[in-house]
């Protein structure tokens, strides 16, 4: 049993490991100091830099404006720690409480913050990956190789999924006057995270920049030249396209494999934790010593039904460093809980996209203010008289409005703001694509109630695509009855 | 210099861009982007940007912003 002795100790002169260097993992140091700790620090991080910042790399790094080695983040104060950068953790003996890293070093702590993040799916073929002027996009390498292929002037660049990454690279490209394709395999741009209502609007957008957008096709094959470069894309419809540059941006993979063996909950949608962020065992009994933050955590939300949430946003790595870390070395009755409205922006075709609360979550949809017409908008998202989410196109004032109704489950429709109201305010089907079709997937997901997703980790790959056959025909037949009832 | 906007607190007064324009500029009506690594030579337009931003939303390194603003900063933390 921990006593406040024990608490005392460790703030003092205790043990502490980070596996993660970038934004949560630098926050949370920062606040583990700020709360008093003094004992030793440890920050281990896979990449060889200090922590960036990533929302640059998809738009000023790849306009050439910015470095992509430019991003370095703040430091909000000294932190003193141990730097193990450049050198991957490779597993976690929970018994021993020692962290093992790919140069076969052991880091023992008292207490451990996983924040590993995600990594960038890459094309699944791979063959066709390897080819020269195909790349993901997450890290400041990835971005530097990326900017480099943009800046050689190609005669077209292939963008393969159209969530938010996607699209940004897209806007880039017209801005350097560089012809793009975008391939997306769901009805619309951004329909994962903001349903097909929302997206088709983002679908103008991008056409009327230019863009040569394919809705509802997939990317079937990539073709190389003699010397292994990328020269010809074949789509799902048959049609084929010169290009010499991919993106593939098909979402990300939590990086949880160093986990394996470690009897964690730790699994494809991310490690699971309490409120308070600490981890959950695999039976879903919470650890004492184990905190976990970042795009790889996954935590009840009180907002959502209690349901795992699990957020790629870049204030969810900043707020739940914070809370990690006061929870770590504080006495059990002073524990904070981890409440975030997520929250989230991207910059794309001139126009400012602002997320608040979980859209995904949402099946209904009104138009709050402004005008959808001119791109300059908010938008409201509901489940069962409940508002969830909100979406802002240049309207990001507004936003805070929308936040105070979703903390408290204000009703939906929601209340009006009565200023700048739009023509059409009927509620209307938000249609979202059905879960399953991988570049849809939202940056921001409710995943269940179970905190090792046993059922998700172990379905077999034919039983998946059988599952996500009968999603289609379920989404299909709810569209069909949303048109009767309309 | 190392900075940082946190673009979801930004509103888009955009007060900023003026003060700092070869760090910060607009894309559009509301979109801000700027550079997180500015030359040396900006500090002082930077720091009068950070400063002129209504909800606070330039963050500014702590460690090779000089002790005035280190100070300054610690205190805005403090009333916060």
């Amino acid at each position: 049993m921990s006593t406040p002795k024990n608490e005392n100790a460790i703030k003092k002169n205790g043990r502490i490991v980070i596996v993660g260097a970038s934004l949560a993992g630098l926050r949370a140091a920062e606040a583990l100091r700020n709360e008093g700790f003094t004992g030793h620090l440890t920050i281990i991080g896979d990449e060889p830099h200090d922590p960036y910042d990533r929302p640059p790399l998809s738009k000023q790094v790849q306009k050439g404006w910015v470095r992509a080695d430019h991003t370095k983040l703040p430091r909000l104060r000294e932190i003193n720690a141990e730097w193990k950068l450049g050198v991957a953790a490779t597993s976690l003996d929970r018994a021993k409480r020692v962290v093992r890293l790919a140069n076969g070093e052991q880091i023992g702590g008292d207490r451990l913050l996983i924040a590993t993040g995600v990594r960038a799916r890459q094309w699944p073929n791979r063959e066709e990956a390897a080819l020269k002027g195909v790349f993901t996009l997450r890290t400041c390498d990835d971005a530097a190789h990326l900017q480099a292929a943009l800046a050689a002037n190609p005669r077209r660049v292939l963008v393969i999924g159209a969530g938010f990454i996607g699209s940004e690279v897209a806007s880039v490209c017209r801005t350097l006057g560089l012809k793009v394709t975008v391939a997306e395999r769901a009805a619309a741009p951004l329909a994962g995270a903001l349903g097909n209502v929302i997206g088709a609007i983002a679908a103008e957008m991008q056409r009327d920049a230019g863009v040569d957008l394919r809705t509802g096709v997939s990317v079937s094959a990539l073709e190389g030249d003699a010397k292994g470069h990328v020269r010809r894309a074949h789509l799902s419809d048959g049609s084929t396209l010169d290009i010499d540059v991919v993106l593939a941006s098909l979402g990300s993979i939590r990086n949880v494999e160093w986990l394996d063996g470690s009897g964690l909950a730790a699994g494809f949608w991310g490690v699971a934790c309490d409120a308070g962020c600490r981890a959950f065992d695999i039976h879903g009994v919470v650890t004492d010593h184990i905190f976990v933050a970042g795009d790889v955590a996954r935590s009840p939300h009180v907002l959502y039904e209690y349901q795992f949430l699990s957020t790629e946003f870049w204030g969810n790595a900043v707020l739940g460093a914070q809370i990690a870390a006061h929870n770590m070395v504080c006495a059990e009755t002073d524990r904070r809980p981890y409440l975030l409205v997520p929250s989230n922006w991207s910059g794309q075709f001139g126009v400012n996209i602002k997320t608040i609360g979980v859209p995904a979550f949402g099946d209904e949809l009104i138009f709050t203010q402004g005008s959808p017409k001119h791109r300059r908008f908010a938008a409201a998202y509901g489940r069962r008289g409940r508002i969830v989410g909100a979406v802002t196109f240049d309207h990001g004032k507004w936003l805070q409005f929308y936040k105070a109704q979703i903390m408290r489950s204000g009703p939906f429709p929601p209340l009006q703001a009565e200023f700048d109201l739009p023509a059409d305010m009927r509620v209307i089907p938000a249609d979202f694509p059905a879960r399953g079709v991988p570049t849809a997937a939202p940056d921001v997901v409710l995943t269940g109630h179970d905190p090792s997703e046993r059922v998700a980790e172990y379905r077999p790959r034919t039983a998946r695509a059988e599952i996500r056959k009968a999603a289609t025909a379920a989404n299909k037949e709810q569209k069909k009855q949303w048109r009767v009832a309309s | 210099m190392r900075i940082v906007v946190d673009l979801n607190r930004c509103l888009g007064y955009a007060q900023c861009v003026p003060l700092a324009p070869k760090t910060i500029k607009l894309s559009g009506e509301e979109a801000l982007e700027y550079d997180p690594n500015p030359d040396d030579s900006q500090r002082q337009q930077v720091l009068r940007a950070a400063a002129s931003c209504p909800v606070q939303a330039i963050i500014v390194d702590h460690l090779d912003a000089g002790p005035e603003v280190q100070r300054e900063h610690s205190e805005k933390r403090k009333r916060h």
